[in-house]
């Protein structure tokens, strides 16, 4: 039997969407994806295409319609959420809730798999934080309030909470909305460098495809029909993001690696 | 990091022993210092002063100190599941379910007439209908919200119990005669000092209840200051979490309500009150603090509403407004968007 040791998330026909008690809306179906482990992974498509809808369901924040999600081998549904939360960190794109929280205290909510019933963090915790505070450069934010911090360095400090959680697996969902173009090369980057030192596997959706086809090692492209994983260099020889969009207004360049608007 | 709040906690708790001391020597009686501590330690040898202080004055200010820290701590828990800064105890129809017990058992006595009726209106009767009440109140909005997944639903279906409750209570009012009307309005201006010690310790014995469910939901508060989403993604069970959290919240705000009548704006004001002086949001510094202020503040406000050396004494509720809403407004105007 073939094993799957190197691949920490695995899909086998799985169907997203959503179900009433009446109707299903199906999103994207037969999905089959193999995600190697210690990558920096994007996840690329056009709006509507159910790229978050993916997230949610690989994430269990939102219920498969039918196939099977593997993480590291055992079965989404076969974990129990403890056992979850200290394999796979989040960071989502809603905002959270109270943002009077100091950013120290923000990454320590990342220990709490591991925490005793009230909290209390050991030793450890608190090296494990303050290593996440300095692998995301955020030293200096350490003792702010979330309100006085700008969107690029909220971000950061999610990102630090979700190493704070210290998982083999953090998946974002759109990482880079809302921040400016060095911002967005910035927090990129920043999950590059992280996967290199960390051997963390990070798996983002975006779209900055440009951005995404520098830095990723695996892309996952998803179109109407089908969902697409390689390298980004494959997936350009194949001319797979020309499938991407509508081609009346913008089109691939192969040699740039990045879109054109037609003139 | 948790050395800044020590001296803050220490102040508290010697504010809180000399509101405490201050509240029973004042009264309609006035009793010098060294009579006071005398009568506490039962060796007084005025006997009426051992009395008043024994029986009337030490309950009260117990009472007072179980309703201020119960209501305070049911409303940061309900600021917190709701994620929502003007939530509070009484959100969730706990009051108006107690009101309608209540109202039922005084506005409805008449139906029945004649002994039976005075028999009915007994102080346990009260607090019975008014626990009865908002435990009924409180069934219907747990069952629902294990049907509903989004909190802010729960909010508005509390809300909408709170206004049929409030519309029954209306059309008992307008057939009821105008003394069970007074009896009514009475219990409304809410009362800390008709406790007797016997009631005084089965208030305690569900009010400890509630406060160990609180102690034992820290942690799932503070992952629910994330929002829900992340609060799961960090493996908190979300729905029973949630259960047991209204759950305490009931439990405390429901028996307040059923002993002392409905105490307006302590719940909303008071986590609001710390958050500006501890400035976190961490809730194992939070709760300490939500008690130690609760007490504190109910405590002064008994003391305003015995009015001192003179025979009257005003509805507590009017206090806890009078002083619970400009500090409401004063935070408002002062922040703009309330932190929470």
């Amino acid at each position: 039997m073939k094993t799957d040791q190197h691949i920490i998330l695995k899909t086998e026909n799985l169907t997203i969407g959503y179900a009433s008690k009446k109707v299903e809306t199906v999103v994207a179906s037969n999905i089959n994806m193999a995600l190697q482990k210690g990558q920096l992974i994007g996840l690329v498509g056009a709006n509507g295409i159910g790229k978050s809808t993916l997230l949610r369901t690989l994430t269990n924040v939102q219920a498969k319609l039918s196939g099977t999600v593997y993480l590291n081998e055992k079965s989404l549904d076969a974990y129990t959420s403890s056992d979850l939360a200290k394999t796979m960190s989040l960071v989502l794109t809603e905002k959270i809730a109270s943002k009077n929280l100091t950013v120290f205290e923000l990454v320590a909510l990342g220990r709490q798999p591991y925490t005793n019933w009230v909290g209390n963090l050991s030793e450890t915790d608190l090296e494990v934080i303050n290593r996440a505070i300095i692998q995301t450069n955020i030293e200096a934010l350490k003792d702010k309030k979330c309100f006085e911090l700008s969107d690029g360095q909220l971000q950061k400090a999610m990102i630090a909470r979700a190493l704070a959680q210290d998982t083999d697996l953090i998946i974002l969902d759109e990482p880079t909305t809302h921040l400016d173009m060095y911002h967005k090369a910035y927090i990129l980057k920043l999950l590059q460098k992280l996967v290199k030192e960390t051997d963390k596997t990070i798996l983002f959706s975006s779209h900055e495809i440009d951005l995404a086809i520098q830095l990723c090692d695996t892309m996952v492209v998803m179109t109407n029909n089908s969902v697409i994983t390689d390298t980004p260099n494959h997936l350009i020889e194949q001319g797979i993001f020309e499938t991407l969009f509508p081609k009346d207004l913008i089109a691939f360049d192969n040699k740039l690696g990045s879109f054109r608007v037609k003139k | 990091m948790n050395t800044k709040f020590t001296y803050a906690f220490i102040s508290l708790i010697a504010v809180l022993i000399v509101c405490f001391f201050a509240n029973i020597s004042l009264g309609s009686v006035s009793i010098p210092l060294h009579a006071i501590v005398d009568s506490l330690l039962g060796s007084s040898d005025h006997e009426s002063w051992q009395y008043i202080i024994q029986n009337y004055r030490l309950p009260k200010a117990f009472t007072a100190i179980l309703v201020g820290s119960g209501l305070g701590i049911s409303g940061l828990l309900m600021q917190t599941l709701f994620r929502n800064p003007l939530a509070g105890p009484y959100v969730l129809g706990i009051s108006s379910g107690a009101s309608l017990g209540v109202a039922l058992i005084i506005l409805g006595a008449g139906i029945f007439g004649g002994v039976f009726a005075t028999l009915l209106i007994s102080k346990w009767s009260i607090i019975i209908a008014a626990s009865l009440g908002s435990f009924l109140v409180l069934s219907a909005v747990l069952l629902v919200s294990s049907k509903v997944r989004d909190t802010m639903a729960i909010l508005i279906i509390g809300l909408m119990f709170g206004s049929i409750t409030a519309a029954v209570v209306s059309v008992l009012s307008y057939f009821s005669s105008a003394e069970q009307l007074q009896q009514y309005i009475f219990w409304g201006f809410g009362s800390l000092g008709n406790l007797s010690w016997y009631e005084l310790a089965i208030f305690f014995s569900v009010y400890i209840v509630g406060l160990i469910l609180t102690i034992f939901s820290i942690k799932a508060l503070n992952s629910l200051l994330l929002g829900e989403n992340y609060a799961k993604s960090l493996g908190l069970n979300l729905k029973k979490s949630r259960l047991i959290i209204i759950l305490a919240t009931s439990l405390l705000a429901g028996t307040i309500t059923a002993f002392a009548g409905p105490i307006a704006f302590i719940g909303l004001a008071i986590p609001h009150i710390t958050r500006q002086v501890f400035t976190t949001s961490n809730h194992k510094i939070l709760l300490p603090a939500v008690f130690l202020f609760g007490a504190i503040i109910m405590l002064i406000c008994d003391s305003i509403a015995q009015l001192p050396t003179s025979d009257y004494t005003l509805p507590i509720n009017a206090i806890t407004s009078l002083i619970g809403a400009p500090v409401v407004i004063w935070l408002l105007v002062r922040k703009r968007k309330m932190l929470f």
